[in-house]
């Protein structure tokens, strides 16, 4: 029984047929990555597991409780955070403000009003806060405005807002997409940090093969809304399905 | 100090003081002078730089902070003026009952009416708060309400005011004017010292000391983990969904916030002069608290009072300079260049202040984003960066303020 059960899962959109009987399993602790061409369905299906969509049909069942019918702020407080092909930060505040936010989520929950007693005084929200900007390397960057921030920052940044609310499932879209091989490597290098300092599941839905198998414990491959096969990453290089989806379109 | 930064302070004391002083700073010209047209130091205008003040506060909590423009804004003031004079009305002229009611009534509008409109966003929302401001404009300028149950409520175009007849049934021996357990809104002391004349109003100084508090309130919130959500809200709403925070509920508190605001200032207007219209919630007073909103600085803690200030000097000093005025102060001029000189003023003035002001808002919005603020940031940072050039770096850490 995995983390996230998704079972028999629909989506049509007119007469494309996004999605079809999708069935996947993600195990606690691993990494796993969905890959498949343009148009396979990846996207859909994220959005599926984070409540911006509902499906025709079919379960999504996260450590045994349905997401489905949530709201995208219910199923992060049920531990699924997620990570956007953009980074998705708050571009007007500091640093350290971008990360205290997702503290006060995490300690607060959906709703809490405090209005009046000031944020400096919040002193255990900026002892979680400084601890993970330590942890990705920003700390000395903390009082910048994240606008200004470099790309790869932008991406640390959302990291550790996500990290710092310790999810249990940690969903990423295309973390590499558009970036230079050498900020590719360095965000890989992060996600391995990430991992091996905390217990938590990736699902990384990934374009990039070296991505993919740098990272990837079990790999599934979506094909016209429909996952093709799942195994390891070894099995996956010469698969023959995997072949036939990607023909022409990438070296496995 | 108060639980505030050391700027934070400062501000909070230099508003202290100005609100204070205003009587006295806002009088620099001596009774009589050719310029003492330019005095604003009279009651009848402090009081209005001070309640507008108020309610661009509240303006600001909900614009400024989470960028959601309300078109609507005036219709809080209004029925929180109808309320104040309901009160005086049924109890008495004492504005404490006046004013916790407005609060309340303007409050209660705000949960219904930000709880439709905050279902949308962007243009959306400020359609839904202006066609609603307009709905309630209606309804009180027809008197809808007062002709369903048969008793004037609005009191329709005349507009709501005490009579004699009315039961007020705690005035007993009370004054017939508002007040404040005896102490009378309309009385005050008058200091005359050389060529000058400085009034202090009871009424100036009551509606001075809750602009005060609501000022305070106003930082504490700026600064609170609740401010900082808002602020999050403006910058990305989508990441926020995406950070396990409900925004709506956010949003209402703020809304409801800034409608109170409005509610006190519309019972602050009732309590310095007990009669009110519906012409208060016209569309046209929800748009120049927008404008005093941005000529001052959205966002930024002074900019919203600085604005209020601007307008309301330009509404009532400008306004009254007439042509005679004009041609009194070039008198010196040979005839046809002072005539030519008054034909181009003209249109600038008196009637004409819209003109003016519609000229100084367009300076600002296009040369100063940030408003009156970023003017005085940059004035600031000139002589700053003439004392010390080296301190360029710490202004990248005022980004936030």
């Amino acid at each position: 029984m995995g983390i996230l059960e998704v079972k028999g899962v629909n989506k049509r959109f007119g007469g494309l047929q996004a999605l079809g009987d999708v069935n996947l399993s993600i195990a606690e602790n691993t990494v796993h990555a969905i890959i498949g061409p343009n148009g396979a369905g990846k996207s859909t299906l994220l959005n599926v597991l984070v409540g911006k969509l509902v499906p025709d049909s079919g379960s999504v069942m996260f450590d045994g409780q349905s997401v489905l019918g949530r709201q995208p702020y219910e199923i992060n407080q049920m531990g699924i955070s997620r990570v956007f092909q953009t980074p998705e930060i708050f571009a007007d505040l500091t640093v350290f403000e971008n990360v205290m936010i997702p503290c006060f989520a995490k300690r607060d929950g959906a709703f809490r009003l405090h209005a009046i007693g000031s944020t400096r005084h919040e002193t255990d929200i900026h002892e979680t806060a400084e601890a993970i900007l330590m942890d990705v390397n920003m700390l000395e960057k903390r009082h910048m405005v994240a606008s200004s921030l470099s790309r790869g920052d932008k991406r640390r940044l959302e990291m550790a807002m996500c990290l710092v609310q310790e999810p249990r499932l940690l969903l990423l879209d295309e973390p590499t997409a558009g970036m230079a091989r050498a900020d590719t490597n360095n965000t890989i290098d992060l996600l391995k940090e990430i991992k091996a300092k905390r217990d938590i599941t990736m699902a990384i839905i990934e374009h990039d093969m070296h991505v993919v198998f740098s990272l990837a414990e079990r790999i599934t491959v979506l094909a016209q809304g429909t996952p093709l096969v799942e195994e390891t990453p070894e099995n996956i290089k010469g698969h023959p399905k995997v072949r036939e989806a990607y023909l022409g379109e990438a070296q496995v | 100090m108060l639980g505030m930064n050391g700027k934070d302070t400062t501000l909070f004391i230099v508003v202290c003081l100005m609100v204070l002083l205003a009587p006295i700073l806002l009088n620099p010209f001596p009774t009589g002078s050719a310029f003492a047209q330019f005095n604003a130091g009279y009651p009848a205008l402090l009081q209005r730089f001070v309640i507008f003040g108020i309610l661009v506060i509240g303006f600001n909590i909900l614009f400024g902070l989470t960028g959601y423009l309300s078109f609507g804004h005036a219709a809080f003031l209004g029925v929180g003026s109808f309320a104040a004079v309901w009160m005086f009305k049924l109890l008495s002229y004492n504005i404490v009952p006046a004013i916790v009611l407005s609060v309340i009534v303007a409050g209660l509008f705000s949960v219904v009416i930000g709880y439709v409109s905050l279902r949308r966003s962007g243009i959306y929302f400020s359609i839904l708060t202006l066609a609603f401001a307009q709905m309630m404009y209606s309804i009180a300028y027809s008197d809808l309400v007062g002709k369903v149950i048969g008793t004037p409520i609005t009191n329709g175009e005349t507009g709501l005011q005490v009579y004699n007849d009315d039961p007020q049934i705690l005035l007993g021996d009370g004054p017939k004017t508002p007040h404040l357990f005896g102490l009378e809104m309309n009385s005050s002391f008058t200091w005359d010292v050389g060529g000058w004349s400085f009034v202090f109003q009871n009424g100036y100084y009551l509606a001075g000391i809750l602009m005060i508090a609501s000022f305070y309130l106003a930082i504490r919130i700026f600064r609170s983990p609740f401010g900082l959500i808002l602020r999050s809200i403006k910058s990305n709403q989508n990441r926020l969904n995406y950070t396990g925070i409900s925004t709506r509920p956010y949003m209402l508190t703020a809304f409801v916030i800034s409608g109170m605001y409005a509610g006190l200032a519309g019972g602050l207007l009732a309590a310095m002069d007990p009669l009110t219209g519906a012409e208060r919630m016209f569309w046209t007073a929800s748009g120049e608290i927008v404008i005093m909103s941005i000529l001052g600085g959205v966002g930024t803690l002074i900019g919203p009072i600085l604005g209020a200030g601007v307008i309301k000097y330009m509404e009532n000093i400008v306004s009254t300079i007439n042509d005679n005025v004009v041609h009194g102060w070039v008198a010196f001029m040979p005839d046809g260049l002072e005539n030519f000189f008054v034909a181009i003023i003209h249109p600038f003035i008196g009637k004409g202040w819209h003109l003016t002001l519609g000229l100084v808002f367009m300076a600002v919005v296009i040369f100063l984003p940030g408003g009156l603020v970023e003017l005085g940031q940059r004035i600031g940072a000139k002589f700053r960066r003439k004392k010390a050039p080296e301190s360029a770096a710490t202004s990248a850490e005022k980004g936030t303020v």
